[in-house]
């Protein structure tokens, strides 16, 4: 089928989704023991939106992300490491352990970056997409963001943007069901949020979230389109968020039994599921156990290093001569 | 040297700046094919074509966001917010994006965008189209402001503006853009941002002015002198960063200061020279600094009623004899 990822390409998304996972119950019992700093946001059950919409992007093309954005930190290259040391306030974290978990951006892998401002992502992909048209090159530009963002203003004013100036930019819609503590159905009447890319005359796909060769194949064909100077596209990803809004929601108001109902749909289990009969079942257990030693190794590496000492600079200065 | 208009030199700037860098363009609300509401990019869109000078639909907090992650990828975007009065519309793209990227992501990303935009009252533009908001973006780090006035400082700050690697608030004043001055075309012209320009000096009271106000600050030391009074008056031209050795030098000749922005008064732009002026020059003063702003109220639109509450010449003057008592 086009557009269909390769087993190889298979095999990376399963084991970077299974990076991603264990990387959020690692920051999940951390936090637990109250050795974080700040709210975390963890993707359980959602991985494989991030990591199979960023799957066929190359580094010289832009990726933003959200407030909830390790499993498109990891799809789009960063460093594990990197980003642990980063969540963990470190000196060695990305970016030095001024952003922390919700801002991480790595330029040279074209992840700029994480935004903690609700659906402030999407007008910044667009930004970017209407750059690389100015320049004439053949980057795209994609956002991925949630049905939360969907209800902002600026997701319209980008939206139609795009769709006049036929922008290079994919609309990646990874839709939990939940903004905040306020399931989607309370945030607005629209069930498939993608019907409204498609009133300004955007192409739309609708995907099972939770299945990554799904959300590759619909991904990858607007990616196309979009390097062909065919303008943007957007994919609605249908998935569910399993923990709460961040580590610091007390919970309550998610039923149990459509958790359970999810988690029975797991798509690292599907991934696996898909990989079954083309590639040995010791071959990919050999992937997963090293996927969550890489987690543990990143993790120990990033907890062992050196908070970061402040430093004066530009920002800093009150008269600056620079600033 | 040549006569422009303000709004010509900004067009002059804007085109030889085009010409010289690939990377530039604009984008805005009407300034395609109209040329913007002030003509300040009339001809461009005919000159660079469609792609580097682009009419936008009216939606200035995506544009504006738009701008500072354009700038982000390798394009040196200039932006038109039409009017002063629209900035809270990009509060979040300033305050949440471009004023936190290049720290946030430790010096990974700089943002060489400019967003031009106007404010001021004497239009009778009313409520919503009349305010100088200069405070609302100078209170934000990581951001440059500058005012120009004369039609020579207006194309040197703007090729300025646009060449510098951070994002630069370019603030217009729509009474300003028919006013005529001297431009040296035949020099490249460009004027450092961070330096306060010496409209008049002056030894017995400084006058530090912002904007169209540098100009009703002129007439007003006109004023004075006929009292026998010395007004220099300064235009900070800079709004941020701030050229407070300039202040310093003034205020240690005159030892009385008056602070004139057309923004409001409480926890305004005047506000932050006055403390300025207060915590460098608290020996050299002897009388408190004097502000002149516009009250805090909305702008009105009968002309009376917008005449009586902007700043001007004589409410300057008056503010000079009050500090030199």
């Amino acid at each position: 089928m086009k557009n269909s990822p390769s087993l190889d390409d298979q095999v990376e998304m399963y084991r970077k989704m299974i990076l991603v996972r264990r990387l959020e119950e690692a920051f999940g019992a951390l936090s637990k023991e109250g050795k974080t700093r700040g709210p975390i946001h963890r993707c359980d059950g959602q991985e494989a939106v991030g990591v199979a919409a960023t799957a066929m992007l190359g580094a010289d093309d832009y990726l933003t992300s959200t407030h909830r954005g390790h499993a498109h930190y990891v799809g789009k290259g960063v460093d594990l490491h990197g980003i642990a040391a980063e969540i963990l306030g470190r000196s060695t974290g990305l970016c030095g352990g001024r952003a922390g978990h919700m801002l991480v951006a790595d330029v040279e892998k074209g992840m700029i970056g994480g935004n903690a401002i609700v659906g402030a992502g999407i007008p910044a992909a667009t930004g970017m997409a209407l750059s690389n048209q100015v320049l004439g090159n053949d980057r795209v530009a994609m956002t991925i963001f949630g049905d939360g963002a969907s209800q902002t203003g600026i997701w319209h004013e980008s939206l139609n943007m795009a769709a006049l100036w036929k922008l290079p930019v994919v609309y990646v819609l990874e839709h939990n069901e939940y903004g905040l503590t306020v399931h989607s159905s309370r945030q607005g009447p629209t069930e498939d949020l993608s019907t409204r890319a498609a009133a300004y005359g955007i192409p739309t796909a609708i995907v099972d979230g939770n299945d990554a060769i799904a959300v590759y194949r619909a991904v990858a064909e607007m990616v196309d389109r979009a390097r062909r100077g065919e303008g943007p596209g957007f994919v609605e990803c249908k998935t569910y968020r399993w923990e709460g809004f961040s580590t610091s929601d007390m919970g309550g108001y998610q039923d149990p039994e459509t958790i359970a109902e999810w988690k029975k749909r797991d798509p690292i289990e599907i991934a696996r599921a898909a990989l079954s009969g083309h590639i040995e079942d010791a071959k990919l257990d050999v992937v997963r156990t090293q996927a969550e030693e890489e987690v543990q190794a990143a993790m120990a590496r990033a907890l062992a290093d050196p908070l970061p000492e402040f430093e004066e600079c530009a920002y800093t200065r009150p008269y600056s001569e620079v600033l | 040297m040549a006569k422009l208009r303000y709004a010509e030199a900004l067009n002059t700037a804007l085109r030889e700046e085009m010409t010289r860098d690939p990377s530039v363009f604009l984008f805005g609300e009407d300034i395609g094919t109209y040329g913007g509401v002030f003509k300040v990019s009339k001809g461009l869109m005919e000159e660079f074509g469609e792609i580097r000078v682009r009419d936008t639909p009216i939606s200035e907090q995506a544009l504006t966001a738009m701008a500072v992650t354009a700038a982000m990828t390798g394009t040196r975007p200039v932006l038109e917010i039409m009017y002063a009065d629209f900035l809270p519309l990009s509060l979040d793209a300033l305050i949440n994006q471009a004023s936190i990227y290049e720290y946030i992501w430790k010096e990974q990303v700089q943002m060489p965008f400019v967003l031009r935009t106007q404010g001021g009252g004497g239009a009778g533009a009313g409520a919503q189209h009349s305010k100088a908001l200069d405070a609302l973006v100078a209170h934000i780090p990581g951001l440059q402001v500058v005012a120009p006035v004369t039609p020579s400082d207006a194309r040197g700050l703007l090729k300025a503006a646009i060449r510098d690697p951070r994002p630069v608030i370019f603030l217009e004043h729509k009474l300003l853009y028919n006013t005529r001055g001297e431009v040296d075309l035949e020099d490249e012209g460009l004027i450092e941002i961070g330096k306060a320009r010496t409209v008049t000096e002056g030894t017995d009271v400084s006058i530090f002015a912002t904007s169209k106000m540098v100009i009703e600050a002129e007439k007003a030391a006109t004023l004075l002198a006929a009292d026998g009074i010395s007004a220099e008056v300064i235009d900070l031209r800079s709004l941020r960063p701030l050229d407070a050795a300039a202040i310093q030098l003034s205020v240690a000749k005159t030892n009385h200061a008056v602070v004139v922005n057309e923004g409001w008064k409480f926890c305004g732009y005047a506000a932050e020279i006055s403390a300025t002026i207060m915590e460098l020059c608290f020996d050299d003063l002897d009388a408190p600094v004097a502000r002149v702003t516009l009250p805090d109220m909305p702008v009105p639109y009968s002309q009376p009623l917008e005449d009586a509450v902007l700043p001007n010449a004589e409410k300057i003057a008056a503010a000079a004899r009050a500090t030199l008592g």
